[in-house]
């Protein structure tokens, strides 16, 4: 059946707006980056922007993670409560056998998460209950049991070895070792979501669920997985925490998981499912380290950095919206 | 090996207590067109998705091929060659078109890492062997309907479909894609593949269609070769008892002009649009689907205000902003969509029926709830809404009552002038007849009404004049004993450019 393609001039339209969204988050760093240096010179420098990536190393990792999950049109509130329980757990493994491996303490750490994830996926794919509510609920029970696990007490740097403290920090290929394993991680995740079926059916479950299903693609599988690589990298993320800040505590990584969620809205995954990409998160993620960075280099008082980075999520749902609505309304009939 | 492709025996399906599929019987040849017709609710739906392995049947057999087959999901279904175009388009809009029909497939190299260039070069050749052009980038959710239907017919192809199921498949779509779209129904059928094909339009059946399966209440009630039957006795099988009137048009003698439009315009959308409304009048308004009728209304009921021209309310000239103003002069729209413009799904049929009128029983902001109740129930009972209790959750009625409270909703505003919006698309003809009825006694009382529908023969059956719209232009302008469906065609196809009737 011959069917008339929709007029060239309207898809170049949208096709420009589908695009702008990333290339709105660059303008926006690269404009972010020019006022910035005009305030603190040293703003613009390697050691600076080295900084922010050691920054974000794990807020990148868990983001992409969240990326997935809200990919699915789902949502998860546990990582930051998870990373805390995992943090605190492998500290207190490290601190009783501190000869322990590091490549075992980081497996341990991912085994951990990935448990943590499994309780989720059960919940919602078997408990049949939104992700919202189920998130929720376990962010309160895993942050409840880094209490109970660790009696309120914390893991202070003096107690954990100095192998395990260079695992984030150290620099044996020149850059840090957790800026390594993000850029690994973002890798992973790239090819994942774009090079194989399981990656794709992410999107496809996302899009339209029921499409989805008929299709044959099992989609509580594909749920239930998402919510499984997010308390993997949960694990890693509690593993390299409890690392680069040298020491565990109760409140380790309270209200992470809405920096992670503010990362990727931010990097235009959109919170209905089914769209966005690796390179957007990552942009996003930067996009909040940058701001944490330059809320202290301009010295503006700290509490402006929170409300930058709500007014930050607002914007970014905002022009979501507006392209939405804009994409609509040029849909050819 | 039998003349058959596919063969269901005594196929039943319960859910909780209600037996939706009785003992069904159905039998598909390789090369035909086989259309299943029912009223809504006959369980033509489940049927088919006992086919696809969405549902497993309680009772009966299904053979493929003479082989006993059971599909414990739709993967399994459509390996074995059977592909569903559901009514709900099942494609995901936020992937490209290439990637929609090898979705779940995708062509993959060493160490399943998906192979793009593969996918995007089989895309291709499937679609230029199908004869569709579509830029395999798109993202489908920018696509028309049409080009939809086009990318599920292709992804049905690619999976060597013998069985092809399409659910009311041209309920959006405009006269030139239907023609096309039976073209390659024929095509499909005389390479050898079957296709069930369901329609609540008759005229199509008689087009398209070899036999024809008519269901009733869950159960089968006769195959019959679609020469050897007529519309009344198709209607007879599906309803059970003749329908004699389909459009039940009283003579009614127009009153004062209640509503009169002049050089309406939105510019891009619609143009010099200008006609007049009497009292107990109906004025039809055809088009195809996208000529810019629903834009015209939705400009008078002030949803999206024109950019020019004049609209008179009753002899007073009138500028309407909002719904809400449109509302208090008496007007009431009934839109196209029910579910996503004309009803709260999730709400139940009394709070939806109240829903415009509920300042009316608001005493300093607090609800009167017994008036309200009285009132819903009164006009559900008007309307002849069938449900258990008026509390029951909109969502979960048949297509054909949520229409009848939408209807009971607007009703129930005591409007002076009714704008309906395709007020019986995708109803059974139970329904279609009572909602005819009622508009004819509506005008009847002194209601004007507006009707839009594209379909012919209610336009036809149903208006006291009929205005016909081509891409946003009035082309046609006839009075009910001047029409016919071949000047109504012609005004609604025609090109305004180069030739014009008005």
């Amino acid at each position: 059946m011959t069917v008339e393609n929709p007029p060239v001039a309207r898809s170049n339209l949208l096709w420009t707006l589908t695009r702008w969204r990333e290339a709105g988050i660059i303008i926006f760093i690269l404009i972010l980056a020019t006022v910035v240096s005009l305030r603190a010179s040293d703003f613009l420098t390697l050691g600076n922007f080295r900084d922010i990536l050691l920054d974000i190393s794990i807020l990148t990792i868990v983001a992409l993670a969240q990326t997935m999950v809200i990919l699915t049109h789902g949502i998860d509130l546990s990582v930051g409560s998870g990373i805390g329980l995992v943090a605190m757990m492998v500290a207190y493994t490290i601190k009783a056998n501190p000869n322990i491996p590091l490549v075992v303490v980081v497996l341990l750490g991912m085994a951990l998460g990935a448990v943590l994830g499994i309780f989720n996926g059960l919940i919602i794919t078997l408990g049949k209950v939104p992700p919202i509510i189920a998130t929720l609920g376990t962010m309160s029970i895993y942050r409840g049991m880094v209490f109970l696990y660790s009696e309120g007490y914390w893991i202070p740097p003096y107690q954990l070895p100095n192998s395990f403290k260079l695992l984030a920090k150290g620099t044996p290929l020149g850059i840090p070792n957790i800026i390594i394993i993000a850029v690994i991680v973002a890798i992973l995740v790239y090819y994942f979501l774009n090079y194989t079926r399981t990656g794709r059916d992410i999107y496809a479950v996302g899009s339209n669920p029921v499409a989805a299903q008929y299709t044959g693609i099992r989609t509580e599988r594909i749920i239930f997985l998402v919510y499984v690589l997010s308390g993997i990298a949960v694990g890693l993320a509690g593993v390299l925490w409890a690392s680069r800040f040298e020491s565990s505590q109760t409140n380790t990584a309270l209200g992470f998981e809405l920096q992670t969620i503010a990362a990727s809205i931010v990097g235009g995954v959109s919170i209905s499912g089914g769209v966005g990409t690796v390179p957007g998160a990552l942009l996003g993620a930067l996009l909040l380290g940058m701001i944490n960075n330059a809320v202290t280099l301009v010295r503006i008082s700290p509490f402006w950095e929170q409300a930058a980075q709500g007014l930050l999520i607002l914007m970014a749902v905002v022009s979501d919206n507006l392209i939405m609505r804009g994409m609509q309304r040029n849909r050819p009939k | 090996m039998s003349e058959y492709l596919l063969q269901l025996a005594n196929i039943s399906k319960r859910f909780g207590g209600v037996e939706v599929l009785h003992q069904v019987s159905f039998a598909l040849r390789p090369g035909e067109v086989h259309a299943l017709l029912g009223e809504n609710g006959a369980g033509k739906s489940t049927l088919i998705k006992v086919i696809t392995g969405v549902h497993q049947p309680d009772g009966g057999e299904i053979y493929l091929n003479d082989k006993r087959v059971h599909f414990n999901d739709p993967l399994q279904s459509r390996q074995a060659g059977i592909a569903a175009i559901y009514q709900e388009l099942s494609l995901c809009l936020d992937l490209n078109v290439a990637e929609n029909i090898f979705l779940g497939r995708q062509p993959t190299a060493v160490g399943g890492r998906i192979d793009w260039r593969k996918l995007y070069s089989e895309a291709d050749r499937l679609l230029t062997s199908l004869g569709v052009h579509l830029d395999l980038r798109t993202r489908v959710r920018n696509l028309s309907i049409a080009q939809m239907q086009s990318v599920e017919i292709a992804r049905a192809f690619s999976l060597n479909a013998r069985i092809l199921i399409m659910d009311e498949p041209t309920s959006s779509l405009t006269l030139n894609e239907v023609a096309e779209l039976f073209g390659l129904v024929r095509r499909l059928r005389d390479e050898g593949s079957a296709i069930i094909f369901i329609s609540h339009r008759l005229e199509e059946l008689f087009e398209v269609a070899d036999r024809v399966t008519v269901l009733r209440d869950g159960s089968c009630v006769d195959t019959r070769l679609v020469k050897d039957v007529n519309r009344d006795e198709l209607v007879r099988l599906m309803v059970g008892r003749s329908i004699s009137n389909f459009f039940p048009k009283q003579e009614v003698q127009p009153g004062e002009i209640a509503l009169k439009v002049e050089n309406l315009t939105h510019t891009g959308i619609f143009e010099d649009i200008s006609f007049e409304l009497r009292k107990g009048e109906i004025l039809g308004m055809a088009g195809l689907v996208g000529a810019g009728r629903t834009d015209v209304a939705r400009a008078i009921f002030g949803v999206v205000p024109p950019t020019s021209g004049t609209i008179q309310v009753e002899g007073r000239q009138v500028e309407i902003a909002s719904p809400q103003q449109a509302i208090s002069l008496g007007l009431a729209y009934v839109p196209e969509d029910r579910l996503i413009h004309g009803l709260i799904p999730a709400m139940n049929i009394t709070s939806n029926i109240s829903l415009p009128i509920l300042e009316e029983y608001a005493r300093r902001g607090w609800l009167q709830a017994k008036a309200e109740r009285s009132a819903a129930f009164t006009a559900a009972r008007q309307m002849e809404v069938r449900a258990n209790t008026i509390w029951q959750i909109a969502r979960t009625l048949s297509g054909g009552n949520q229409q009848k409270v939408v209807l009971a909703k607007w009703l129930s505003t005591k409007p002076r002038i009714l704008i309906l919006d395709e007020p019986t698309r995708g109803i059974d003809v139970g329904t279609k007849a009572a909602v005819h009825a009622l508009m004819s006694k509506l005008a009847a009382e002194g209601i004007a009404i507006l009707m839009i529908s594209s379909e012919l023969p209610e336009v036809l059956g149903m208006s006291d004049r009929i205005l016909v719209m081509h891409e946003g232009q009035m082309t046609g302008h006839f009075t009910r004993a001047e029409a016919t469906q071949e000047k109504i065609i012609f005004a609604a196809t025609q090109d305004v450019t180069t030739g014009t009737v008005l």
